[in-house]
């Protein structure tokens, strides 16, 4: 079990105010989206629950334990694909579960298999295309003992074709593992696809300025996207940002 | 070898043609050996004199592989002291720094009015002529660690020795292998200096009597001597490189060649 609750966390850079009195939840094996824009500090926020920097005010709870200022209790995969240059495919993976102490070789063989990278486990990074890329580091914050995931803007380097099959591949991996992630994105067709919640931000400093609950039902389809009822509750979710 | 002839033509027709050039000068000048001998007497001292220098070679070898072992460690382990302790990097960088202005020919006779005519103070001299571009060299590698990569290290969990081990340290191998490269060339110029400042064998010894006797050839027979140890060492530590570093890709950059 993993859920995360956010009670009224600020957090500035000198004079700089980011964040501001923000509250939110994650419940077990739910998949919420942050959809805010560029700047309004989803990245701090993401920092802030891993523990790498202190919130002003306010309380991070992980399974009802505070963290803040606690590092290593969610799993996490960064902005930039950030794998390690010198590790082989498979070591990049293992490096979580290594860290900890626990490697399960196997499986991670299967799931690269899975993700169809069989034959690139041993690999370098540098072999492979940017999507490719994003799969083995999605997968190494999958084999990190550390149950709650947080995904920061993962496909916003990819284009449009990469970036539709990498959300079809990730709703069939969470699907199937059930992990609680919260998961940042500029992309409202994106966060709307994907997620069971979307909580969208004000500008810098940034609140919860609204929340969504999404209605389509799983599992969903990529001819979702396309549909009239899908494109209405864009309007909805823009006219939010925007606003 | 074959990547070695096509891009090692341009200097070795160099080479050649100044080789040519100079022949043809000290014959048409008739300038005496003494003073410049031309390189095909070089190449013949080099071949008949064999005996008069080859075992001043081994000598010379041990003591720059030695000194360059020593001076490695050395450098790796102060750059690893002061990187992981910040104290420590402000009370001794600038020290770092005056070692390297004060010249050897200042320092080795020092060394050896203190630890006498044997190996240690030698060593001494090639250590503190090596680590210094290794312990520079390894510095900035740490300093300039992927800030997302130590991101993700901190956000997964992992303690200061973890982060060493597993980021900045293979993070640091690139630039540590430059460093290396030009330590070993130093090295062998270390092992050099050091011989001339008191030892009864080596390529320093034998180039000392050389000039001495006027033997200009002999001279020149040391220098290429000094040229090819360094570049046979320059030649391992690539090697080694080439296979510690396979992830860096191949054939990038290379667009105009
Ligand atoms: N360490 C820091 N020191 C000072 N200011 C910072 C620091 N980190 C972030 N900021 C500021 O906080 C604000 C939010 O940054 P953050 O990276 O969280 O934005 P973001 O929402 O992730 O943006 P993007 O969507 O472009 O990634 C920015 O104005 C940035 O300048
Ligand atoms: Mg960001």
């Amino acid at each position: 079990m993993s859920k995360l609750l956010i009670e009224n966390v600020s957090k500035s850079f000198g004079k700089n105010q980011v964040l501001q009195d923000m509250s939110l939840t994650v419940s077990d094996g739910e998949f919420v989206s942050i959809l805010g824009p560029s700047g309004s500090g989803k990245s701090t926020l993401f920092r802030l629950i891993g523990g790498i920097s202190l919130p002003d005010s306010g309380s991070i709870y992980l399974d009802d334990a505070k963290i803040n200022g606690q590092r290593g209790s969610i799993s996490y995969m960064p902005q930039s694909s950030s794998l390690f240059p010198w590790r082989t495919i498979l070591k990049n993976v293992l490096l979580g579960a290594e860290l900890n102490g626990k490697i399960d070789e196997d499986k991670a063989v299967n799931m690269l298999e899975r993700a169809g990278l069989k034959g690139y486990e041993h690999a370098y990074p540098h072999q492979l295309s940017g999507g490719m890329k994003q799969r083995v580091s999605f997968i190494r914050a999958l084999l990190s003992p550390q149950a709650f995931m947080c995904l920061d803007e993962p496909f916003s380097a990819l284009d449009e074709f990469t970036r539709v099959d990498m959300q079809k591949w990730l709703l069939n991996v969470w699907t199937e593992y059930q992990r609680s992630i919260l998961f940042v994105t500029h992309h409202i067709e994106e966060a709307i696809f994907l997620s069971d919640r979307i909580i969208v931000l004000s500008q810098r400093p940034a609140t919860v300025k609204k929340e969504f609950v999404i209605p389509f039902e799983r599992p969903r389809r990529e001819e979702l996207l396309l549909t009239e009822e899908f494109l209405r509750f864009k309007k909805g979710v823009y006219d939010a940002l925007v606003e | 070898m074959k990547k070695l002839l096509s891009k090692g033509w341009r200097p070795l027709l160099v080479i050649i043609l100044l080789i040519i050039c100079w022949e043809v000068v000290c014959h048409l000048f008739d300038i005496p050996d003494w003073l410049l001998p031309a390189p095909s007497d070089i190449f013949e001292e080099s071949i008949g004199g064999w005996g008069s220098y080859s075992h001043h070679i081994f000598s010379t070898v041990q003591l720059a592989v030695i000194g360059f072992l020593v001076g490695t460690s050395v450098g790796v382990l102060v750059a690893i002291c002061l990187h992981l302790i910040p104290f420590l990097r402000e009370a001794f960088y600038p020290l770092l720094i005056i070692s390297q202005n004060i010249p050897v020919i200042v320092s080795a006779p020092l060394l050896i009015i203190w630890f006498g005519f044997g190996m240690l103070p030698k060593v001494i001299i090639i250590t503190l002529v090596c680590f210094f571009p290794i312990t520079i060299a390894a510095l900035d590698g740490f300093r300039q660690t992927n800030r997302e990569l130590m991101h993700f290290m901190q956000m997964a969990g992992a303690n200061k020795r973890q982060i060493f081990w597993k980021l900045e340290w293979p993070h640091a191998l690139p630039a540590l292998f430059s460093g290396l490269k030009i330590s070993a060339t130093y090295s062998v110029m270390g092992a050099v200096i050091s011989e001339w400042l008191g030892a009864n064998k080596g390529i320093g010894v034998y180039m000392t009597l050389a000039s001495s006797s006027f033997r200009t050839d002999r001279v020149f027979v040391a220098i290429v001597l000094v040229i090819i140890l360094s570049l046979l060492f320059i030649g391992c530590i690539v090697y080694a490189e080439k296979l510690v570093i396979r992830w860096k890709p191949k054939g990038e950059g290379n667009a105009n060649e």
